[in-house]
């Protein structure tokens, strides 16, 4: 394993949202931090930096990871997913975004970029999921303005919707 | 007026948009990531970044700070500390008059774990913390009190020079006869209540960036300030500039903050006047750490309430007797929690006689300030309890005793008996449907088959007055009248907004009202739109507050409930203003009469002949481009901006009477609780929460708000408090320690709605975000007591709690014997271990290398150097991680009691950046059966400062590591093959079962 120097920024290369881009970092700067103020991708929040919050809940390599207990040095070489990699097109929203505008499923917002990594995450590999698993999975995040309730009213509808559409979309084929 | 043109009278146009759960203008950005928080949005070039030294201790004179070595810091620019802040700045004034100085940051004295004592301004963050730790304090460390009862004893320690003992206020009033009434009621029922510290925590933390302007002698300040702006004035005081030369700029997006947002005005000084000693833009960021440990806190409060009841039921009067805890600096607006209130102390009722004393106190604990329901919990939490008591008392189901005592619904508006004006309302109706609706008497017969099974099943009940748009004169209730005459009145609630339209007839708004996540841009887009007769989507709404360049004063911002009653109303007032005159340049262009005139689907036009119309745009532009056709009398249409304050509003008068707030909403909340009899765990079965906030705006907001404001209550009842070790030392730093509900915990409540409009507001909406942080805590806590059939109930209600009331009072754990550690108690958390380590050295041996700086230096864990002060004083310089934090601590060991080659006690300390440590252990030796030396030890330290408050769960096992490391390290050296390992004692284990440790 290759030992970086404490004091050295060094090169941080990666995929972040399909397209390459980097970035130096010392070796303890926190991947928030260098997403947000190396990369300036600021979608990704700090709510916490101790891994509980679950704001700064991003992918990488396929796996969800809370970006504030990750260094930045880390992720050298990985393929990262951000909220910002979530819609399809600058000025339209996916599934998962327009069921939680139309269930009011965020207040403030700052909570609400690590709850739909999670989400999305979660609803690809579960794709009809109970209400208590999507309970369950939003035990991982705090969100103080909504009480949850409209959070996991749109994760289910989202999930409904984006389980139906491989289906008709194979039907009308 | 308002009804002239309400928007509901709006003809030909379908229904209007307000009253409608439109999408959100605010979500789109916010659900792709391009919300622009304070974080999120650059700084310009050179900015520095701030780290902050705080207090380990709740109370201790700061002896000397040696800063030589942050400053030689990679990246340092400057570290100041309270002197420097001193000779830069003036005191924050202080809401009582006393002779008491209240600075941002310590001066000479820490007061709380977690006061800011000195802050690094370097090239970045990470580098700006290194430098913290490498500042030199020393403290002489003082009793300190947290306590806010042993606060006002005699004996206490005392914050203040200034104040009376502990007290920084201390006044009664008295409403009716009280007295009398008392005298002849036929029963006398009263309760003490104590209510604990909290706080609705945000997840976007505190966040500022100052520039100082030094040719000008003016700042520029960014931060997520949520108002009050009669802070502003606060903040130009005592960064010693006049008002116009602090611009204070708030960002587009705040990360929430009911109320707590407010307390970071503090930090505005400190960052403005880290910029102006640098000469460069200074950033802050809060972590987490520092915004549970010394942002803001709700106060807690401890309150003696007793009513005069009559047989039925009825209250005839009340005697309030409140302690008011605001930490330790009574920070503006403080000691407003307490006086919030004052105009409803009755609460829903009519009950004419009323007695207060209001005693408000400093301890050694974080200063306080806003918080959702501000002042709510606290009185509510004594008054419903008192209700259900009397129930309880005279055997009257207690939803009786609050049907006989509500206000009568013909009695509106009612004066209270403290002088609030409740502006309208059906309590009566309310509660009928709450109980209908939420099918009371359904959970009445599941409480009974589940208590029949011998499960803990309980019902409670709240009847709450929700108060929103605050008097910006009730806090001066806190003054005699006769310093109110000296200080001159205070009164009102300003709102302003301004609505403007471009030269191509778009419409624009701007509000003083700083949201925080509520959505004040689509509501008011709603509200507009159905003036001009247009979509929300053509208006466009800014929030941010530029002091330098909107219309603000005192009352703007995000707080006490007032966006909905105040600032939606006003904006509708300014449209209003411009739709008239619109209306005579239309008349005049379409060549009708004004009253013809009518606005809709984008055009204007003529009531009586829908053809003759033209679009909106183009009348809206005639002012900018052919100002020569506007009627006489018509200087422009281009903007206007309206000041609005409700003439109900008067400051206090002579006899003390105060309508604290414009608006009062009603709640009526009840609910069925299980609490389970093994775990203790209580489960919320059903929560019903009827509200009456007069005319809703946006259902779905108002549903957010309720929703929101139901899962912190929820947290507050159950899981949240600001802890403290009798020390002053803060337990609850991580999210880990001080316990958010998740979608675990929070169960959906039924909400249910009337719509009683307020007569006094443009809209006849009033408050109704913070309505359930009154009313569910202690609605929760009924329930629990009708549950458990106790009196004395106390938030939160954690598992520890309720065992002691269902199971009785813990038997004390076993004394240890022949301990001499046992008689200590200077209120630390104490750790306590014992174990053994065998090395194969000869004991003398190992005595020797005991003593022994050299060996000392290589076998303590993270030890840079030990210097020998005498032959048994010894000093070390040592880095040790607990959990996450790392930090570097000073220690000191004295040897005593030697007896060479056999025992030695050691007594030291640690103190450094992240707290402190003291402690004491016995070593002894004797021959190890097969040879060598077995090393017994038992110690007990207590540790306070940062490491207490983030390691709560980690402390214990990071001790025994430490300590293990150290005999471990000392077996190597000491030529043995074997290792030393920690053993518990039994008696050791025993205590980790019973919990002894926290």
């Amino acid at each position: 394993m290759t030992r970086l120097a404490a004091n050295q920024r060094h090169a941080v290369h990666l995929t972040l949202n399909g397209k390459p881009c980097s970035g130096e970092a010392e070796p303890r700067m926190l991947l928030t931090d260098f997403l947000r103020h190396e990369i300036g991708a600021t979608g990704t929040h700090v709510g916490c930096e101790h891994g509980v919050c679950g704001a700064c809940t991003i992918e990488i390599v396929g796996n969800l990871a809370r970006a504030c207990l990750t260094l930045a040095v880390q992720a050298d070489g990985c393929d990262v997913r951000t909220i910002e990699g979530l819609a399809p097109a600058p000025d339209r929203l996916g599934a998962l975004q327009a069921a939680f505008k139309r269930n009011h499923a965020l207040q403030c917002g700052f909570c609400t970029a690590g709850i739909l990594m999670s989400l999305d995450h979660f609803l690809r590999e579960n794709p009809r999921p109970s209400e208590q698993e999507v309970r369950d999975l939003l035990t991982g995040h705090l969100c103080r303005c909504t009480g949850y309730a409209p959070i996991v009213r749109a994760a289910m509808e989202a999930a409904a919707e984006m389980a139906d559409r491989p289906a008709k979309e194979k039907s009308d084929a | 007026m308002a009804e002239a043109s309400s928007a509901k009278a709006r003809p030909g146009s379908g229904s209007p948009w307000v009253g409608q759960s439109i999408a959100r203008v605010e979500d789109a950005a916010l659900l792709s990531g391009r919300g622009r928080f304070i974080d999120d949005i650059g700084v310009g070039p050179g900015t520095l970044h701030a780290a902050f030294l705080r207090s380990p201790h709740a109370h201790a004179d700061i002896i000397s700070i040696d800063v030589s070595q942050a400053m030689r810091s990679r990246g340092v620019v400057a570290v100041l500390h309270g002197e420097d802040i001193r000779a830069m700045t003036s005191s924050l004034v202080v809401g009582v008059k006393a002779p008491v100085e209240c600075w941002p940051m310590a001066v000479g004295r820490v007061r709380y774990v977690g006061e800011p004592v000195a802050i690094v301004v370097a090239s970045d963050r990470y580098r700006a913390e290194d430098a913290v730790d490498l500042i030199d304090v020393r403290y002489a460390v003082r009793p300190a009190v947290v306590d806010l009862r042993a606060a006002l004893t005699a004996e206490a320690p005392v914050l203040h020079d200034g104040f009376g003992g502990n007290v920084a206020s201390d006044r009664s009033f008295r409403y009716g006869d009280p007295d009398g009434a008392f005298a002849s009621a036929p029963h006398r029922i009263s309760i003490d209540v104590s209510y604990p510290r909290n706080s609705c925590t945000p997840i976007e933390t505190y966040g500022v960036v100052a520039d100082y302007n030094a040719g000008e002698d003016a700042y520029d300040v960014l931060a997520n300030f949520q108002g009050p702006f009669s802070i502003h004035a606060v903040l130009s005081r005592a960064l010693k500039v006049p008002g116009n030369r602090l611009r204070l700029r708030t960002p587009p997006d705040s990360g929430g903050s009911f109320g707590v947002k407010q307390g970071v005005f503090p930090y505005i000084v400190l960052i403005a006047a880290a910029a102006r000693a640098t000469g460069r833009p200074v950033k802050w960021i809060e972590d987490r750490l520092e915004h549970l440990t010394a942002s803001v806190s709700a106060t807690n409060r401890a309150v003696s309430l007793a009513a005069a009841v009559a047989e039925d039921g009825r209250i005839l009067a009340l005697d309030w007797d409140q302690i008011e805890d605001c930490g330790a600096h009574l920070r503006a607006p403080e000691p407003a929690t307490l006086y919030r209130m004052h105009g409803n102390l009755t609460g829903a009722y009519d009950i004419r006689h009323l007695k207060v004393r209001n005693r408000v106190v400093v301890t050694n604990k974080t200063p306080t300030g806003l918080n959702r329901g501000f002042g709510g919990p606290q009185v509510y939490f004594a008054l419903e309890r008192l209700v259900q008591r009397i129930g309880v008392e005279l055997n009257i189901d207690p939803l009786d005793v609050i049907t006989r005592n509500l206000v009568p619904a013909d009695a509106f508006p009612y004066k209270t008996a403290s002088g609030a004006l409740l502006d309208s309302g059906n309590y009566q109706e309310a509660v009928r449907r709450g109980a209908r609706e939420g099918a009371l008497a359904e959970l009445k017969a599941r409480r009974d088959a589940v208590r029949a099974e011998g499960r803990l099943y309980g019902i409670g009940y709240a009847a709450v007055v929700e108060p929103s748009v605050s008097n910006m004169g009730y806090i001066t209730t806190v003054l005699t009248p006769a310093e109110r005459r000296k200080a001159g009145p205070k009164n009102g609630a300003q709102a302003t907004a301004t609505i403007a339209i471009d030269p191509v007839g778009s419409v624009s708004v701007h509000v003083a009202s700083v949201p925080q996540g509520q959505g004040h841009r689509t509501v008011l887009s709603q509200v507009v739109a159905d003036v001009f007769g247009l979509k929300p989507s053509d208006i466009r709404v800014n929030t941010e507050i530029d002091t330098v360049k909107d219309a603000w004063s005192i009352a703007s911002g995000n707080y006490a409930s007032r966006f909905a009653p105040a600032v939606a109303g006003t904006a509708k007032l300014a449209a209003d203003r411009i739709a008239a005159r619109l209306r005579r340049v239309a008349a005049s262009q379409l060549n009708t009469e004004v009253d013809d005139i009518v606005f809709v689907n984008g055009h204007v036009g003529s009531r009586r002949n829908p053809d003759n119309k033209i679009s909106f745009s183009r009348i809206a532009a005639l002012s900018h481009w052919s100002p020569a056709v506007l009627p006489d009398g018509i200087a422009h249409t281009i903007r206007e901006t309206v000041f609005w304050t409700p003439p109900e509003l008067t400051a206090p008068d002579e006899g003390d009477h105060i309508n604290s707030s414009l608006c009062h909403g009603f709640i009526f909340d009840l609910c069925g609780v299980e609490i389970d009899r093994t775990t203790l765990q209580t489960r919320v079965d059903r929560y019903v929460t009827m509200h009456d906030c007069g005319t809703i705006l946006h259902p779905a907001m108002v549903d957010g708000q309720v929703r929101g404001g139901f899962a912190q209550a929820l947290g507050a009842a159950l899981y949240e408090e600001y802890a403290y070790a009798e020390d002053g030392s803060f337990l609850t730093g991580t999210l880990a320690d001080y316990l958010l509900p998740t979608t675990a915990e929070v169960p959906s409540p039924i909400i249910l709605h009337m719509e009683t409009p307020s007569p006094f507001t443009p809209l006849g909406s009033k408050g109704v975000g913070e309505g359930n942080c009154m009313s569910t805590p202690v609605c929760i806590a009924n329930a629990v007591a009708d549950a458990v059939g106790a009196k004395d109930i106390v938030l939160p209600l954690v598992p520890a709690k309720l065992a002691a009331i269902v199971r009785g009072a813990e038997p004390a754990p076993p004394a240890r014997q022949n301990s001499p550690m046992q008689e200590k108690r200077d209120g630390d958390r104490k750790l306590r271990g014992e174990g053994e380590a065998v090395v194969s050295a000869g004991a003398q041996q190992v005595w020797d290398m005991l003593l022994d700086p050299n060996t000392l230096a290589g076998v303590i864990p993270g030890c840079h150097r030990v210097e020998r002060i005498s032959d048994t004083h010894f000093r070390a310089d040592v880095t040790l991680g607990i959990g996450p934090v790392k930090g570097r601590y000073r220690a000191e060991v004295k040897l005593s009691d030697l007896d060479p080659a056999k025992a030695v006690t050691l007594a030291g300390s640690a103190d450094g950046a992240l707290g402190f440590g003291r402690g004491e252990g016995r070593i002894t030796l004797r021959p190890a059966p097969n040879g060598g030396t077995v090393i017994h030890y038992i110690y007990e330290a207590g540790i306070g400062g940062k490491v207490a408050s983030i390691g709560g769960r980690l402390l214990d096992g990071a001790a025994k590591v430490i300590i293990g490391q150290f005999f471990a390290a000392l077996a190597r050296t000491a030529g043995g093959g074997s290792f030393a390992s920690e053993r518990l004692s039994w008696i050791a284990r025993l205590r980790q079962w019973f919990g002894g440790q926290r």
